[in-house]
Order: C-alpha cells, then structure tokens, then sequence
C-alpha cells in the first residue's frame, strides 16, 4: 500500500457529501486493495484489533456478504447484526440500539435500513463512523463505488462518459447515490422509465429523462439495469411485469444497435427476464460478476480510509 | 381593585384603535379604553406601566392540540395553557383527536373539567364530525353544541367520504358551527411523510402532493353552495388551494381559511438532514407555495393565523424520518414568526394583530378578541422591539419539538391577563 490520502468526511451516508477527490481516493485505494483477493491467503492485518459490527435490519446476502469478508480481509473482527434477530423486534428504538452498540466500542457501523434517513440518525448519536450500507429509498453509497471502480476499469477513466440508468428510479436507492456520484465524476447521467417510475423533481438533480428504451441507451456507454420488484404492480406503478418486460427488459435487439464497447451494469439481484434478458445478462458486456468482486476492495477501502491512515497499519 | 394599563400603544382591530390609549380594568372586565392620560389614577388601582409595549386583545388560536386526554405525556391542558400564555393566547381551541375522541358530550364534559381546573385561559373545544374520527358516521352534533363545543373537525384526519361532508354540512347548519376540514386526499398521500418534490426525491422520502389538499379544497367549496354549510379550511399550505380559496370567498361562498406560522416561514428545504421536527402534516412545501400563501394573507384571502400546536415527545420525534410524528409546538413561536411578515412587509401590524384576535372570533362567532368596554379584559402586551434567538428548551410546552432553535426574532411577550388576572409575565 502506498500513502492514501484521508476522506474529507467521517461517515459515508450519502455521495453528495463527497467530492471528486474522495471518491479518487476511494477508488484508488480500492484498486490497491483488490490484489489481495487474488492470494491464496486473502489476508492482511492492517485492521487487526478493529471492530465492525454490520446492523442489517433489512435482508441482504450480497452487501452483508461484502462487507464481511472486506473487514475479515483486513483482519479486522466483524460482528453481523440482523434487525430479526436484533432487540429491535422487542420494541428498542434506532437510537437506543445505535447508543447501546457504540458502548461495545466498535471502530464502525455499517448500516442498512429501511427507513431513508436511519443512518443519518444513528450517526447523530454514536461517535464511531457510520457507513450507509443502504437506507430505504435514499442512497447506497458503496454501491455507487464499485458501479465507479467497475466502469473505471473497463473504461480507463470516467469523465465525460454517458449513462443511462434503466428502471425502478423513484425506490432506488442505487440510482440516487450513482446519480450525484456520477455528476461529480463529470459523467452525464440519463434516466429511463415509465412516468410512474420516475420520482418528482428528479430533473433537478441534473439528469435527462427518458420513456424510451431504445432512445435512451442509444449513446451510452454504461448502461445500468436496476431490479424491478413485483410489488409495483399492486401499487399501481406498473399495469403488469408482463407489460414491463415488453418496454423496458433489455435484450439482445436493443444491444444491436449499442457499441461494442458499452457496458451492462446491474446492482442485483437480477430478476432474469424481467428487466434483463438472459443472454445480455451473460454476454460479453455484462460486468455484473465484476461488480461483485469489486464490492469487496470498495469496502475495504472505506473501512480503511475511515479508520485513517494514522494508525491503521497498512503493512 | 381596579387595573390600569397606561403609555401602552394599544392595537384593538376590533374597535378600529391604533394608538396611544390607556385602558381600566374592574372585575376582569374592560370598563374604560381612553386616549393617553384621559384616566385619571384611581385611588388604590394597580397600575400597569405599558411604556414601549403594544397592547391588544389577548390572542385567540383555533387549532391546537392539548393532547389530553389520551396522550399527557406530549402535553396535558396544563402545560398547553402555560405555553399559550407564555405566547400571548388567552383563547384556544383544542381539537378532538384526543384518546378517546371529542365525539361526545362526556369527553367535552371532561375536558372543559381540566380546564376549568388546571387552566387559567379559556379552552374551547372543538367536535368531532364523525364518531371516533372514522369518517363513517356523523357525531351528535347538537349535544356536542350544547356541551360547549365551538366547531366541527375531524382534524388530523380528512372527511374522506363526498357522501358524509356533504351531510356535515348540512347537518351543521343547524347549529350554525363551522365544518373545519383538513384537507388531504388520502390515497395521494399514503405513506408519504413529506412535501413531494426534489427535496423528497433526494431523500427518498414518499411524498405527499399538493394536489391532496388542492382537490379536498375543491370538493368542500363544491358541497358549500347546496348544503348551506360553512366550511372552515384548517392549516391551508398550498398556493393552489389559497386560489381556490379566493375564487370562492369572489362568489360570496361561505368559506374561510387559516394558516399555521410554519407554512408562511418555511419550505421543505427544513426537512434535509431528516430534520423531524420539520415534519408537518400538511407538509411544509415550496419556495413557490410560500410566495402564494404570502399572497393570500396579504390580500385577506387568508382569514386568520392558528399555530397547530402539535406537540411531541422525544420518542415520537427522535425516530427514523418516516415513523416520526408530523407537528410543531406553535404556541410560543407565533408572534415573532408572525412579525416576520410585517417585517417582509406582507401584512401590517395592526393587520397581524387582527389575524390573531378579531377574525378567529368573528369566523367562530364569539365574544373575545376585543377590547370593547364592557368585554372580559383578556390582554397581551408585548415588546415588538425585543430581539432574542429562539430557544426551544424553555418553551413551557411540555414538548419541545420546533424546527425554530437559534432562529433570530424580535417581539417578546411581556404579560398576558385573562379576565384581568396576569396569567403569564416575562421575567
């Protein structure tokens, strides 16, 4: 490892905190930690003697997963929380939960919720740094990393690149944290939806928007697919996932008319079908396998980024 | 023992005064209003030196919620008449979504007990249109009157039902009490806990439209010409409904409206940050909706100003952003917010002063908000020159949930008197 520079925040809730020197610095520390996996022996003391406690009150493998094996990787002690197995189920508040964990010592919380805003709160009241690991329809901001670690990889650098992100966007806490991430790595972000999918105001976050699938991938060079979920439908959002697919999934034709070299991007987990056909999702494009092994060097780099350099001993 | 009240700039809206007047007080009632030095010092009569301070008829606010009975832990008729004298209120309206319900004479029997009790202020309560709030079937609305309730709300909840306000109306006509709506369209809001706009999508909070109110508004003043009702439109907070509210004052529709200090002083904007004690229902809403509602007290589209006093303990407001409860303790926030206005030069003082006293009471046909001779001598001095920053920790409210902390404001309340008698005076 070589020097890393800190982070100018202390937790990670939401991208719009972040400049284009943070989310640098996250990605190359990322990109030095991702050699690590690669070992037979995947691990490193530098953050032997830490303490990370995951709080998912919400259902997650891949996240959770992630996190874990990224504080295991570094040595540190990772304890998993889940809300069903929490005192959350015998009626303990957010904060009183948060405040009783913090009185365990950890050296961080990651934090996924429901509720938008849960993480903010806690952070309120703990004095370890919080990482947002997913917040209702708010933001999900390691996520937005590893999409950026993954497209920077392939693509060499970031800026000026097109995007077009295709789906759910009024739930998605994916989409909001790329949205700003993204803006500040100077790439130019469309969105792409039916009308009901697509949350008030959202232009004045600096996105184009688009009803047409065709139309708006026809340029881009990422090409985001998020998770349709079936509950829509009964919300009125959707006539049927029949009728979705028939719009939005995204299949082989569209591609036809997309460079080669466009890449097909999907925070998962994927309804194969539904919003992407099965073919485009293990064609040459798709980097949603990438994005997985990069998720684990993204979060690595957080936990030692907010840990700081100081004393985290990177050797 | 006599009372005189003297140097004081007295504003009574109701009597058409602005000026240097003196003003006696004997037993607890206004016996003479004079111009400056006319009243002679009265052998053995206490003496009130109002030099600097504005004096005027002790305020009047609509729509509050003392939480009692059901929930005293947030607030009881106690504390909530402690925190509406520390503001200058000497009448107040309590709404009936308590635990159980205002639906029925026991409960307003009950709380006009507390109050008669524990209060020094005058507690009019306000009863429920439909049984339980459950917009099913209407209460008993003549015992309610006869029991000593002022009005008619479902408040914190809408009459959904076209069917059953309709029938409200009507119905209330007989006792010639207002329907007080609030005015949201359920299905437009569900699960939403705030303004729907960019600031909602940011945050990715559901957000509840202004259409929810704008088209309730518009359903209520569509009921108003057949029925004969009148319609009393509680916390307006969109531009659209002020309009709709205009175009039917313009046909001579019975129609009058409110408006909390916090949707003329604020925009969603407070909410980031998962500020819960933003979170209002209705919702605090756009730059463009201020400007409108602004509007609308400026041309008197907007009768009266009424604080929605919602107060909340820490459980309810320390929470994550959605499971929070929607509310503000307005009480003691009023009058500074109030003269922000009249420093923006959207309505006078003496304008401010009638929303707060003389219009409640004409809207609601009552006999306070005066300063007539002969009337119950409920009176509030107050320095407007005052500046101090907002500190939430002293309000007397027993909750303490206001997105107002460290605002800086001008306007102190010095001393509030109802019948006579100091029920509140600065230290």
């Amino acid at each position: 490892m070589t020097e890393t520079a800190a982070l100018s925040q202390q937790n990670i809730i939401t991208t719009k905190d972040l400049d284009a020197k943070d989310i640098e610095t996250i990605l190359d520390t990322a990109d030095s930690f991702k050699e690590i996996s690669t070992r037979a022996i995947k691990k490193v003391p530098t953050l032997r003697g830490r303490t990370i406690i995951n709080l998912f009150f919400e259902p997650s493998t891949r996240t959770r997963t992630s996190f874990e094996i990224a504080g295991k990787r570094l040595s540190a002690d990772v304890i998993n929380i889940s809300g069903a197995g929490s005192s959350v189920v015998k009626g303990e508040s957010l904060i009183d939960t948060a405040k009783n964990l913090e009185a365990m010592s950890p050296d961080i919380l990651v934090v996924r919720h429901n509720c938008s805003g849960a993480p903010s709160l806690i952070s309120e009241f703990v004095n370890c740094p919080v990482i947002n690991a997913g917040d209702g329809m708010h933001e999900h901001p390691s996520q937005s990393f590893l999409d950026l670690l993954t497209i920077r990889e392939h693509k060499g650098s970031l800026k000026g690149l097109k995007v077009a992100i295709v789906g759910d966007i009024a739930h998605s806490r994916v989409a909001r944290s790329n949205i700003q991430a993204m803006q500040t790595m100077g790439m130019k972000v469309k969105v792409v939806a039916p009308p009901t999918l697509i949350p008030v105001g959202i232009e004045k976050m600096g996105v184009d928007v688009c009803y047409d699938l065709g139309q708006g991938i026809k340029d881009a060079d990422v090409i985001m697919i998020l998770r349709i979920q079936l509950e829509r439908q009964n919300q009125g959002l959707l006539s049927s996932l029949r009728e979705y697919s028939n719009y939005f999934c995204l299949t082989t034709n569209h591609l036809s008319n997309v460079s080669d070299e466009t890449l097909i991007i999907h925070p998962g987990p994927v309804n194969r079908g539904i919003e992407i056909s099965l073919d485009v999702l293990e064609g040459p494009r798709s980097m949603i396998l990438n994005q997985v092994t990069n998720g684990v060097a993204v979060r690595m780099a957080l936990f030692y980024l907010l840990l700081g350099e100081s004393d985290a001993n990177p050797n | 023992m006599r009372t005189l009240i003297k140097n004081g700039h007295l504003i009574d809206p109701a009597n058409n005064k602005n000026g240097k007047f003196d003003l006696l007080i004997n037993k607890g009632k206004i016996e003479a209003v004079e111009p400056k030095g006319k009243l002679k010092d009265i052998a053995d009569s206490k003496i009130i030196d109002a030099q600097g301070a504005i004096v005027t008829p002790g305020f009047c606010d609509m729509h509050v919620h003392f939480r009692e009975p059901g929930h005293e832990y947030k607030e009881t008729i106690q504390t909530g008449s402690e925190s509406a004298a520390a503001g200058g209120f000497t009448t107040v309206a309590v709404m009936p979504n308590t635990f159980p319900v205002n639906d029925n004479r026991s409960v307003t029997d009950f709380i006009l007990t507390q109050a008669k009790e524990t209060s020094n202020i005058n507690i009019l309560p306000i009863g429920a249109i439909t049984k339980g709030l459950k917009g099913e079937a209407l209460s008993d609305m003549g015992e309610l009157k006869e029991a000593g309730c002022i009005g008619y709300s479902d408040d914190g909840r809408p009459v959904s039902d076209s069917e059953i306000m309709r029938r409200a109306l009507e119905y209330s006509k007989m006792f010639d009490l207002p329907c007080i709506q609030h005015s949201e369209v359920l299905a437009l809001t569900e699960g939403g806990s705030m303004n729907e706009g960019v600031v909602s999508t940011e945050l990715g909070l559901k957000g509840m439209p202004n259409e929810a109110e704008d088209i309730m508004v518009h359903r209520d003043i569509s009921l108003l010409p057949k029925t004969g009702g009148r319609l009393h439109v509680a916390h307006i907070s969109s531009g659209g409904s002020v309009d709709l509210v205009r175009q039917a004052k313009k046909k001579g529709l019975p129609v009058t409206c409110e408006v909390a200090p916090h949707h003329f002083t604020l925009t969603h904007e407070a909410c980031r940050g998962y500020n819960t004690n933003a979170k209002m229902s209705p919702p605090l809403r756009t730059d463009s909706d201020l400007e409108l509602i602004q509007e609308g007290m400026r041309d008197g589209t907007i009768d009266i100003i009424a604080t929605d006093h919602a107060p909340h303990d820490l459980v309810d407001k320390q929470v994550e952003f959605s499971k929070a409860c929607f509310g503000i303790v307005g009480l003691e926030t009023a009058l500074p917010l109030t003269l922000k206005m009249v420093d923006k030069k959207i309505i006078s003082l003496e304008k401010a002063i009638d929303m707060l006293t003389f219009q409640p009471n004409r809207i609601f046909g009552l006999d306070k908000g005066t300063l007539g001779v002969g009337k119950a001598a409920d009176i509030t001095l107050f320095d407007d020159r005052k500046e101090y920053s907002i500190d939430p920790s002293k309000f007397k409210s027993r909750s303490k949930n206001s997105p107002y902390k460290g605002w800086k404001v001008r306007g102190k309340i010095l001393l509030t008197l109802v019948n006579g008698k100091p029920v509140f005076q600065s230290k």
